[in-house]
């Protein structure tokens, strides 16, 4: 019960930190990858028995003396440099790759050359995507819990739903800006992927527990032993307090890949396990605390009303 | 038998490390080109000038005459596939293993365009003759137009020599339809020129003298012998059927990839640890049981990876891994359901059927949703992340498979003796 009267602090605490994601994209916004920009993306691994990675400044003096445009040098790993530049053609790259050996013996090189068109195609596709999801997600649950419609449409458990789909959106995307703008960390199409995972996870959940609330619902329509029929706020109460163990439980095994992922995976997908954890906390947090009391807040308002 | 499915599941999985595994069972994963290192190149077709309707087969056909060009490196499973991306096509070519992606390029780039243009309705054979005596190569390019007639309707080329000139020529045999196809372009363009574009450049303008029904053409475009020989070895290794330009280019490093293999799959493991200690530990005897479920369904999931077989990379890896986070929920929600039962005062026998029936609909429910979404990512998605939606999506599907059906069989088969022991370890408190 105390988890839907609490639900005014709820609510502040995710809007503060709601406000907080959405001030941090604004002033930082969010760094692309190549994948959304276009580009070469170039890494060199040295090979340590053969001295190790040359000096950062020497690489820079180097890549500066082929006058590419800008160039970004990064170290990578122990013995590596990624060097990110613009888009560029075969012959340049050999260029890069060429000045590299030339400063210490080379065991691995990964290059990685995007198109603009590319570029464009993957960010439009990626909106289209994320309203695709959306929309059949709104689609679907209203479906399924199409029987329900007292004491509120089933349309609004959709909606509620969606709502606490964007708070579950906006506080990784505020993450990673912050981690953009300090530590350099790009968004690439792993990212919207994962920003796309936790839409589909954290709908899960939400799900779970609107599902127990449909069965309280009918459960207790007719008047409960005391002889007084359960008001809604009850009823969420209940269910709430009913899946609460289960919601924190799956969420903590999905955690539990998570984290060995971010921690012992590849560089590839560490920071998209990062993402998917930050979203997935935030998901759990929002089915119990913010989905199902806003279904509380708006009977009661309706209620007011009438 | 679900624990015999699954031992011999699991035995398929890792059977090439066995010595005494016979041949027809050793079958290795398809890695990508992140897990092992390799090249993955991505180009635009220019399907502009063929028409919708002939748009998939002239993709096919491209799709093949790169694959025997591709062959050409000796890679095990290339995988080259043609792709719609909006309204362009798109050929995407993933070498694992190869590491000279200068020469990848070279090779598929020196696969000839061959197309065969006519006279554009409005431009005389005079217009032309100004535009060639000017040296107007962009003039005589713009008065032809382009006709069914490509690279894709020959089936062989040969070198020959001029008998007056003594210079070197490409002959061409077209196939049936390019036979005909020639046939229809030969009877209609009589005493008018018909180009023989390479790569987008004219190198011979003959005029037609009769309808040509034999189909075969010759090029005679002053070739040395050494660049007509090397024509007719391209030409024969297939000529493309629609140009195509390179607009994404990707290597990485044998050492990369196998340390992302090794990272990938080290993640795994203790990540199937973790969730295998956290259930034990929180369910006790349906926690042990969800976790032999969970290997069954493991061995299995890779056993489909390795039949179906499914490219693995690690995005595709990831979203397995996930899936396996994901697995768990149905049998949570089933122990959480069967526990609340217990409590009630049920029965154990009772409490498990009731706790599987009411978790039913919230698995199905929360497992349509997850679906959905990779159904989306897997059709709207770049390659990876079609790889991450397509194990994440097959996951699912298997997962509650085995949550209805492996976990519930092991509970049932388990002995209900009504005690209080048993009660325990099923969580009652």
């Amino acid at each position: 019960m105390g988890l839907v009267r609490i639900r005014k602090f709820s609510y502040i605490f995710s809007i503060i930190l709601v406000a907080a994601s959405i001030v941090s994209l604004a002033f930082y916004g969010l760094k692309f990858g190549i994948d959304f920009t276009g580009g070469s993306l170039i890494e060199a691994q040295f090979d340590p028995t053969g001295g190790g990675r040359p000096d950062i400044n020497i690489v820079r003096q180097k890549m500066e003396a082929l006058d590419f445009g800008q160039v970004v040098i990064q170290p990578a790993g122990e013995v590596g440099f990624s060097i990110r530049t613009r888009e560029l053609s075969t012959d340049e790259r050999q260029k890069i790759t060429a000045e590299l050996s030339g400063l210490g013996k080379i065991k691995d090189v990964s290059a990685n050359t995007i198109g603009p068109t590319i570029g464009q195609e993957l960010r439009s596709r990626s909106i289209w995507a994320m309203a695709l999801v959306l929309i059949a997600i709104i689609l679907y649950i209203a479906f399924a819990f199409r029987k329900v419609s007292r004491p509120i449409s089933s349309w609004f458990y959709g909606i509620f739903a969606v709502v606490a789909l964007f708070h579950d959106v906006f506080i990784p995307l505020g993450v990673f800006s912050l981690l953009g703008h300090f530590k350099g960390v790009e968004v690439d199409t792993l990212f919207v992927t994962a920003i796309l995972t936790v839409l589909g996870f954290s709908v899960h959940d939400t799900i779970v527990v609107f599902d127990r609330i449909r069965e309280n619902l009918t459960l207790a329509k007719p008047a409960s032993p005391a002889g007084r029929k359960e008001t809604f706020e009850e009823t969420v109460g209940k269910s709430l307090n009913q899946t609460i163990t289960r919601s924190i439980n799956t969420s903590l095994t999905v955690l539990i890949v998570l984290t060995a992922l971010f921690f012992l995976g590849a560089e590839a997908t560490k920071y998209f396990a990062l993402a998917l954890i930050i979203g997935i906390v935030a998901g759990t947090y929002s089915s119990i605390f913010i989905a199902s009391p806003l279904l509380v807040t708006w009977n009661n308002y309706r209620e007011k009303k009438i | 038998m679900f624990i015999i499915l699954g031992i011999l599941a699991g035995y398929f999985d890792i059977a090439g490390s066995f010595s005494f595994t016979p041949d027809f069972l050793k079958r290795e994963f398809s890695l990508g080109p992140d897990l092992q290192g390799g090249i993955s190149l991505e180009y635009k077709a220019d399907t502009s000038s063929i028409p919708d309707s002939e748009r998939s087969d002239a993709m096919a056909g491209l799709r093949d005459i790169i694959e025997n060009r591709v062959n050409l490196f000796g890679v095990s499973e290339p995988i080259i596939q043609v792709k719609k991306r909006g309204d362009e096509d798109r050929l995407i070519v993933e070498l694992a293993g190869v590491f000279d992606i200068d020469n990848a390029i070279k090779i598929i780039g020196e696969t000839p365009y061959l197309e065969f243009q006519t006279l554009k309705t409005g431009v005389t054979i005079e217009d032309l003759q100004k535009k060639q005596d000017a040296q107007d190569l962009a003039g005589v390019l713009n008065s032809f137009e382009a006709t069914k007639l490509t690279g894709r309707f020959l089936q062989k080329a040969r070198l020959e020599y001029d008998q007056t000139t003594l210079e070197s020529t490409v002959g061409l045999d077209f196939n049936n339809e390019g036979r005909d196809l020639f046939a229809k372009i030969t009877k209609d363009n009589i005493g008018k020129p018909v180009a023989i574009f390479l790569d987008g450049v004219s190198v011979s303008i003959p005029i037609v003298r009769e309808e040509i029904k034999e189909g075969q053409a010759v090029i005679s475009g002053n070739f040395s012998r050494t660049e007509a020989q090397k024509l007719v070895r391209n030409l024969n290794s297939g000529a493309l059927p629609v140009p195509i330009s390179l607009i994404k280019e990707e290597t990485l490093g044998a050492y990369l990839g196998a340390d992302t293999l090794s990272r990938m799959l080290r993640a795994g493991l203790y990540g199937l640890i973790g969730v295998a200690l956290f259930l034990i530990f929180f369910y006790r005897l349906p926690g042990l049981i969800a976790v032999v479920a969970l290997l069954i369904y493991t061995s299995l999931a890779l056993t489909l990876f390795k039949l179906i077989p499914i490219y693995l990379t690690s995005a595709g890896i990831a979203g397995f891994i996930l899936s396996i986070g994901m697995a768990v929920d149905a049998n949570i929600l089933i122990f959480e359901r069967t526990k609340e039962e217990l409590q009630k005062g049920k029965s154990l026998a009772i409490a498990v059927e009731e706790g599987f029936s009411r978790a039913w609909l919230s698995i199905r429910d929360s497992n349509a949703s997850s679906l959905i979404t990779s159904i989306i990512l897997f059709y709207l998605g770049s390659q990876s992340v079609a790889g991450f939606a397509l194990t994440l999506g097959l996951g699912i599907v298997l997962s509650m498979l085995s949550a209805i059906t492996i976990t519930r069989t092991f509970l049932r088969a388990v002995e209900f003796k009504e005690n209080s022991l048993m009660r325990k370890l099923y969580g009652a408190s």
